[in-house]
């Protein structure tokens, strides 16, 4: 019996790491929300991977915290093992990563939902979706409860239209064999929503009794551990160890012989699979000549024997999958406890999407995570957090909030999206950020916190714990440009035995900083008034000691883009009636619609002769 | 836009000449001065069509000619076009451009017709540039590198030197963003081989853009020397034995004397500051105030001195003034008794020349010398050439960021900051080609086609 249960300002239809910090963001800031999930217990699940983090995806984490998102809180809480990546490959590109406790995680992440001022969660599947003509938009669950909201933001996963795949076995399913969510997709397509198909993967998990660990390489967390979030005070305690194991001629073979049971070689499986993380057999299938491929052994938590076998994804039959992993050595008598399995999915083409994530055609709906062609859970929870607050911004009737490329991660991410699209699930990578050497993990903070706190996500002592940081930076800076160090031998000698070069005379401490070579950790015996203050400032003085010339590069490039991105295109704008723009030109913009002229240049297929078209078209028009 | 007209064959006697009319309007315009034999309008006509007919003015025949007609956007302009081929010489073709205006066109200003192409994506802008190039080519030899240029041979260069960067950069990203996978580790020498290569080839760019402005732009250049010494000898030698005196203007706001010259395949522009001739005590100041600024904006500096004469303080002075430019000292009045001290100029002049322009000897050597010093004896006229500032710009950029990148290696900084420098080098290769838009580009364009007006 269909019955209308209640009226909010925000649905967010999904509870996992984008609609977790969409639901959050959306209630925190005063906005009425409810997050539905299909089950409860897996809030926050990690149906892959069971680790945050990681190249480029450690920085998302660092940015969502900064901006007061939930994230990188939790995964502090419930981390077992922590790892910075990168280490001596140079500060833009330190990212973190860390082993997660899935369940916990899982817990955590539910009873901080349950929690929340403004917020519910309710468990029920959406099965259709439509805007009623007051405007609000009308939710409507499978056991017909109705409710409306003035936004909404669709953060749907694998769960939209999922598909299972395993050899020639397929069936409708949500990850971990949760339902999936079949009756949304109509709604949607009702809507006209540019919805196509996606894949993705997990490899087996098996059991750890079943595992000989004597002949696998052991990975061990950093004996200094580094926290997510700016606000953990205490550093997390590693308390599990990853394994490395190896496959062979044997594991090859294996593949080789039964390649075409999978339904992908085999042509079931259309929807388009990630590039960067391709199965096991696409790795044989793509490179032929690798004599052996690396596997992660990974905990998934520490009251489980389950293991993850990162890298080992595939959707081979369940015979074959147990046939080729137990050709690797420390595997032979492996016990699988989940087969692995390829998904395949309903997304969006993102490019239907504006840069506050919202529909460009659909007023009050918004998309997040996996639903907009992403992958992985930072890209999803970077996402929802931008699409809550849009959504809740928009219901208090304000001005999208947009984070532009040269502020972050996160803006570098929804402009790829919304601008460029995707073909394949996308995922962030340090190399598309242009900006890296700025947009680094450790000043996450200095670029995000005080945007966050304009906003009102983050809180008032947040924001002076950074002014204050931020004071000592500064107060340091002038330090070491006025102590002088001393000349003397062992100075001479620590010069010298860095492989840098021995000095004429006594020089201030700034000067030897500059030096790549040349770490605080070395002149400690040398700077005798070195004050007691956190590691973290020392780190942040260095960095932009060694790198100045770099950042002031850096800085330079980010006001020459500036410069395009406040020349504003009216939405209304009609490219049908610009004379001198190409066909391909005018499709593109007309689909695209970007807000700026900035944005206007990064879409494929607007050339520079487009660009200066439109920049003509808008001079005339007085814009 | 509006429909713009102009002759598009050279100014000069000729067989034929072209009037192009371009724009919404082309057809328009053309029927009112054309009639075909067959009586059909040119509008009725579908692209790529040719008609045989008369050109009229006022109402009166002045030409038979052929109208080859081309349909947007299937055109040069990507407009409509007209192209009325006459062949009465260049009196007859401004007759025909003159009745087209008068019928609704509006005279096309340089370059127009390319910046319109640009505009509706016909050409991109490199080749665009090297139209622009074909316009204002003075010489043989310039009008084949700009044809190169126009065939893409800088676009492959550059895309050459690209393709290195971008996959020591794929290289570098693939190992920072899967630090966990078992990818082999880049040396430090595959990055400055790399890095290396790139900005050798670059730099060789670099180093032909001078000649290759020197060929197709010409050379600023100035005769300087003191009082009497035969600077004005010496330019009417060059400007009077040679026939390909292509302007010769008179300074307006300055007393020089502009002459263009070209010697061997070389384009010189020569000035001659009159300041330098009064040697009035009074103006002394200003004439050397004169010569200075001159020198400062030349490209090659010939020095003249008197073989006659000892060298004087004026003299050495010179030697001060050219010190860090292409230079050429000409010694002339060789047919007089030398009292000259020629190892000191030689100690300050690489190249020297001994002319007299009494018995007019020496222009051989002169040329042959001229050509050496701006590096366009053995020319080739068939490689990538940058065409101008702007590509002379964005190269000098890549190239910078290239030589920090070196910088980099070579001092230990860690490899996040090298990956950055390469970026920029491949970004600045890319405004290059127009792959990539700035405002800056932008800007650049609006400036070039004059946009706006």
């Amino acid at each position: 019996m269909e019955y209308f249960a209640k009226e909010y300002d925000v649905a967010v239809i999904g509870a996992g790491h984008a609609g977790i910090e969409a639901g959050l963001a959306s209630a925190r800031l005063g906005s009425k929300t409810i997050v539905f999930t299909i089950n409860l217990d897996w809030i926050g699940n990690m149906p892959c991977n069971p680790s945050i983090g990681g190249t480029s995806k450690g920085h998302l984490v660092r940015e969502i915290d900064a901006l007061g998102g939930e994230m990188g809180k939790a995964a502090d809480k419930n981390e077992i093992q922590s790892r910075m990546l990168n280490r001596g490959k140079g500060p833009a590109v330190h990212s973190l990563r860390a082993q997660i406790d899935r369940r916990e995680y899982s817990k955590y992440m539910k009873h901080v939902l349950e929690l929340q001022e403004n917020l519910d969660v309710k468990q029920a599947e959406i099965v259709d979706l439509a805007r009623g003509k007051d405007g609000l938009w009308r939710l409507k669950t499978r056991l017909e409860a109705i409710y409306s909201a003035k936004c909404v933001v669709l953060a749907t996963g694998t769960f939209l239209g999922g598909r299972v795949y395993i050899g020639d076995v397929s069936y409708e399913s949500g990850p971990d064999g949760m339902f999936p969510a079949n009756e949304l997709s109509k709604a949607l397509y009702n809507m006209k929503i540019p919805l196509r198909r996606f894949k993705t993967g997990t490899p087996s998990r098996v059991n750890r009794r079943s595992v000989d660990f004597s002949v696998l390489e052991k990975q061990e967390g950093d004996e200094t551990t580094t926290p997510f979030s700016f606000d953990t005070d205490t550093p997390p305690v590693n308390k599990a160890a990853c394994y490395i194991a190896y496959t062979n001629d044997e594991t090859k073979k294996v593949i080789l012989d039964n390649i075409q049971y999978s339904p992908l070689y085999s042509g079931k499986i259309h929807g388009v699979g990630p590039r960067y993380c391709p199965s096991f057999e696409d790795k044989i299938m793509h490179f032929p000549d690798k004599k052996r491929h690396q596997l992660f052994v990974e905990p998934c938590g520490l009251d489980t024997e389950e293991l993850y076998l990162q890298g080992m994804s595939s959707s081979l039959p369940e015979a074959v999958q147990l046939k080729f992993l137990r050709t690797i050595k420390g595997l032979e008598h492996v016990e699988v406890m989940r087969t692995a399995y390829a998904i395949e999915y309903d997304c969006v083409d993102p490019l239907a999407l504006k840069p506050s994530l919202e529909f460009l055609d659909l007023d009050g709906l918004f998309g997040a995570g996996q639903f907009n062609g992403s992958s992985g859970y930072e890209e999803a929870a970077a996402q929802g957090l931008i699409a809550g607050i849009n959504a809740a911004r928009k219901a208090q009737g304000k001005e999208p909030f947009i984070l532009d490329r040269a502020s972050s991660y996160i803006g570098t991410l929804i402009d790829d999206l919304v601008t460029k699209g995707c073909s394949d699930p996308y995922r962030m990578m340090t190399s598309r950020s242009e900006y890296r050497l700025l947009l680094r993990q450790d000043n996450a903070d200095m670029r995000l916190t005080p945007l966050g706190y304009e906003i009102g996500l983050v809180s008032e002592e947040k924001y002076q714990r950074l002014l204050k940081k931020q004071e000592m930076i500064k107060e340091e800076r002038k330090r070491i440009e006025d102590t002088s160090i001393p000349l003397t031998d062992e100075l001479q000698q620590m010069l010298v035995s860095r492989g840098t070069s021995p000095l004429p005379r006594g020089v201030k401490e700034v000067e030897l900083l500059k030096r790549p070579q040349i770490t605080y950790d070395d002149l400690t015996p040398f700077d005798v008034n070195r004050p007691d203050i956190p590691r973290e400032i020392f780190e942040q003085v260095e960095i932009e000691l060694k790198y100045e010339g770099y950042i002031v590069r850096q800085t330079a490039q980010i006001n020459e883009m500036r410069r395009l991105e406040v020349k504003v295109i009216p939405p209304e704008t009609d490219y049908n009636k610009i004379d001198g723009l190409r066909l391909e030109a005018r499709e593109k913009l007309s689909e695209i619609r970007p807000m700026n002229v900035g944005q206007a240049s990064r879409i494929s297929g607007v050339s520079p002769a487009d660009i200066s078209v439109l920049l003509i078209y808008l001079a005339k028009e007085g814009k | 836009m509006s429909t713009i007209a102009a002759i598009s064959t050279g100014l000069a006697a000729g067989g034929i000449g072209i009037v192009r009319i371009s724009g919404e309007n082309a057809l328009n315009v053309a029927d009112s001065i054309f009639k075909t034999v067959q009586g059909i309008e040119l509008k009725k006509l579908s692209g790529y069509r040719a008609a045989f007919g008369k050109v009229f003015s006022d109402g009166k025949p002045i030409d038979e000619a052929v109208a080859l007609v081309f349909r947007a956007p299937k055109s040069y302009t990507g407009e409509d076009v007209v192209e009325i081929s006459c062949h009465g010489g260049l009196y007859i073709t401004k007759q025909v451009l003159r009745a087209a205006l008068k019928n609704g066109a509006i005279p096309a200003e340089p370059g127009e017709f390319t910046k319109r192409a640009f505009l509706n994506g016909k050409t991109d802008l490199t080749k665009a540039e090297a139209v622009m190039g074909i316009i204002s080519a003075h010489g043989k030899e310039a009008g084949e590198a700009a044809f190169s240029a126009l065939e893409g041979a800088l676009y492959k260069e550059i895309h050459k030197i690209t393709d290195v960067l971008l996959k020591i950069n794929a290289a570098l990203a693939a190992w920072v963003d899967y630090p966990d996978d078992d990818i082999e580790d880049l040396t430090d020498e595959s990055i400055s081989n790399a890095v290396t290569s790139s900005k050798a080839s670059l730099k060789e760019l670099l180093n032909r853009f001078d000649a290759g402005q020197a060929i197709t732009e010409g050379t600023e250049t100035a005769i300087v020397g003191r009082p009497n010494v035969g600077k004005s000898t010496l330019m009417n030698m060059l400007t009077g034995t040679e026939k390909s005196i292509v302007t010769s203007v008179a300074g307006t706001t300055r007393d020089i004397v502009e002459e263009t010259v070209t010697i061997g395949n070389v384009t010189l522009r020569l000035a001659d500051t009159a300041g330098l001739r009064e040697t009035d005590d009074a103006v002394e100041s200003i004439g050397v105030e004169r010569a200075k600024k001159k020198i400062a904006a030349a490209k090659l500096i010939i020095a003249v001195f008197d073989s006659s004469c000892e060298l004087s303080d004026e003299d050495r002075e010179i030697f001060d003034l050219c010190s860090d430019k292409n230079r050429l000292a000409v010694i002339n009045k060789t047919d007089l008794e030398p009292k000259i001290d020629e190892d000191e100029i030689k100690r300050n002049f690489e190249n020297v020349v001994y002319i007299s322009a009494k018995e007019n000897s020496g222009l051989d050597s002169l040329r042959e010398k001229i050509e050496k010093i701006l590096g366009t004896a053995d020319f080739d006229t068939t490689a990538a050439l940058l065409m101008n500032e702007r590509q002379l710009s964005c190269c000098e950029k890549a190239y910078s960021a290239l030589c920090e990148a070196e910088d980099a290696v070579n001092t230990g900084v860690t490899r996040d900051a090298i990956q950055v420098c390469i970026d920029s080098a491949i970004e600045n290769l890319m405004i290059l080609t127009g792959e990539k838009a700035t405002e800056s580009v932008v800007n650049e364009i609006f400036s070039q086609f004059c946009v706006g007006k």
